[in-house]
């Protein structure tokens, strides 16, 4: 097992209720992994997850993403207030 | 010290003097922004500091596309307009104070919906497009139709207490631009999940903020200062006053300009935005005509209202009063017996709690109010109040 720290935004931020949260992930941690874990925990996330992006350490992931333990995951909505 | 090429009258060398003695703009700097043409497309939270810091600085040439009139909700953060503006039209309202501010500019009005069919041709006559947008298709319009007129698209957009801005389409020529909106984020959100500011609310100062930020890139755009916020999203969070800028890439499967583009002219993006292709949660819904039907008919149904409370005072249509935030823990005051009605003001509230309670299961006769309260008033009570 690894373990990944998540960071959430605007509306995914407010359905966890926390800004982040260390998730633990079998490997290999690929990002379906990653989202069948959180969507796990956090059900109400499911909807989010064709939409928003993840960011391993500041950085946009492409599709074959490989987590490594310590990775910093940001989840990012689209938002659209102006 | 300004050779002959760029004549500032005494006027303007004194309205310019901050910028005149700065290295990095100077008098060809400063020549530089009094030619730029920028298009602002939305004359709002973001759009009044972009419009106000862009006047202020000098450009030459600022369009303004915005077809709404100014209302008093908007006075909160839209700091271009007054109350002697209320139900004036945005876009004119914004061009007279802005020649105010500064007379030697030129200021041009766009009282309308920027469009697919007006975007390319308005584009063309600026240098810059800033989107300064409240919704999902347009701002998936003015990408697009920065990709096919070559233009930068200065982006910004809030929520709540959040901020993202970054500059998409940068640099000439279709191999060396920068990544587009499309490369962030491929597919819109189904429209329920994603509150706007009338539903989910703001901080009046956040557009401020994110708006001062955009004309930043603008000016750095014009004047070819420092590094230019492409191929990065700046995230913040006014919470915590955290800003941290995640990079990204353009993406082989942009259908735009990816390796394989499938959008070569601009599509209908209110379409496009309503059918996302990966989703896989249909709302039932039902209108508000259907809903006066079931009224008017005797039909037994459950009308459940899932604002907060202060909002039923100001108007009603009626039925059980659940606020969102307590859903859960009211679950079992929604029956299964019948058929149940969910509302809220515009019908985003509501449409999430249909979906969370058909997630819950059990509730296969429940639907969302298209429109909310909002569209009901509009279309059978034009003398109620609205908020």
């Amino acid at each position: 097992m690894i373990r990944v720290r998540v960071r959430f935004f605007a509306m995914i931020r407010e359905i966890t209720g926390v800004e982040d949260l260390w998730l633990e992930l079998p490997e290999p941690a690929t990002a379906t992994v990653f989202w069948e874990q959180l969507t796990n925990r956090y059900p109400e996330l499911q909807p989010y997850r064709h939409q928003s992006r993840l960011a391993v350490n500041q950085e946009y992931a492409s599709g074959d993403l490989l987590l490594r333990d310590g990775d910093e995951v940001g989840i990012i909505p689209p938002v659209s207030g102006g | 010290m300004a050779r002959s090429t760029h004549s500032f009258s005494p006027e303007e060398m004194a309205r310019y003097s901050r910028h005149l003695v700065l290295p990095e703009i100077g008098p060809a700097g400063q020549e530089k922004i009094r030619r730029a043409r920028v298009l602002v497309v939305g004359a709002g939270g973001l759009g009044c500091p972009v419009l106000m810091y862009l006047a202020a600085a000098g450009v030459g040439t600022l369009g303004i596309v915005d077809d709404d009139r100014v209302e008093l909700t908007n006075l909160q953060r839209q700091v271009l307009y007054d109350e002697s503006h209320l139900g004036r039209l945005k876009a004119e309202a914004a061009a007279g104070k802005l020649s105010d501010m500064n007379s030697q500019i030129t200021t041009i009005p766009y009282p309308e919906r920027l469009t697919s069919r007006n975007a390319l041709t308005l584009f063309a006559r600026y240098d810059i497009i800033v989107d300064a947008t409240d919704n999902f298709p347009t701002r998936y319009l003015i990408n697009d139709a920065c990709v096919l007129t070559d233009k930068p698209d200065v982006y910004g957009a809030v929520y709540r207490f959040e901020g993202q801005v970054s500059v998409f389409n940068w640099g000439k020529g279709t191999d060396h631009r920068g990544p587009n909106y499309r490369d962030l984020f491929p597919e819109p959100p189904p429209p329920e999940l994603v509150p706007g500011c009338a539903e989910g609310g703001v901080l009046g100062v956040l557009p401020g903020i994110v708006g001062a930020l955009q004309a930043t890139e603008v000016l750095k755009l014009i004047t070819g200062t420092g590094e230019v916020l492409s191929g990065k999203v700046l995230m913040l969070d006014a919470r915590t006053m955290a800003f941290q800028t995640i990079r990204f890439c353009r993406d082989p499967n942009n259908p735009l300009t990816g390796t394989h583009p499938t959008i070569r002219e601009l599509i209908d993006y209110e379409w496009f935005c309503r059918h996302p292709a990966s989703s896989e949660n249909t709302i039932p819904e039902i209108s508000v005509e259907e809903l006066e039907a079931w009224r008017r008919s005797g039909k037994p149904f459950q009308l459940i209202d899932v604002r907060q409370p202060f909002e039923k005072e100001i108007v009603t249509l009626g039925g059980d009063l659940i606020p969102e935030t307590e859903i859960d823990q009211r679950a079992h005051h929604i029956r299964k017996d019948v058929p149940v009605v969910v509302y809220c003001r515009s019908g985003i509230r509501s449409a999430r709690v249909v979906q969370r309670l058909k997630e819950k299961g059990g509730y296969a006769n429940i639907y969302n109010l298209k429109g909310g309260i909002l569209a009901y008033i509009q279309r059978f009570k034009p003398d109620w109040p609205v908020y």
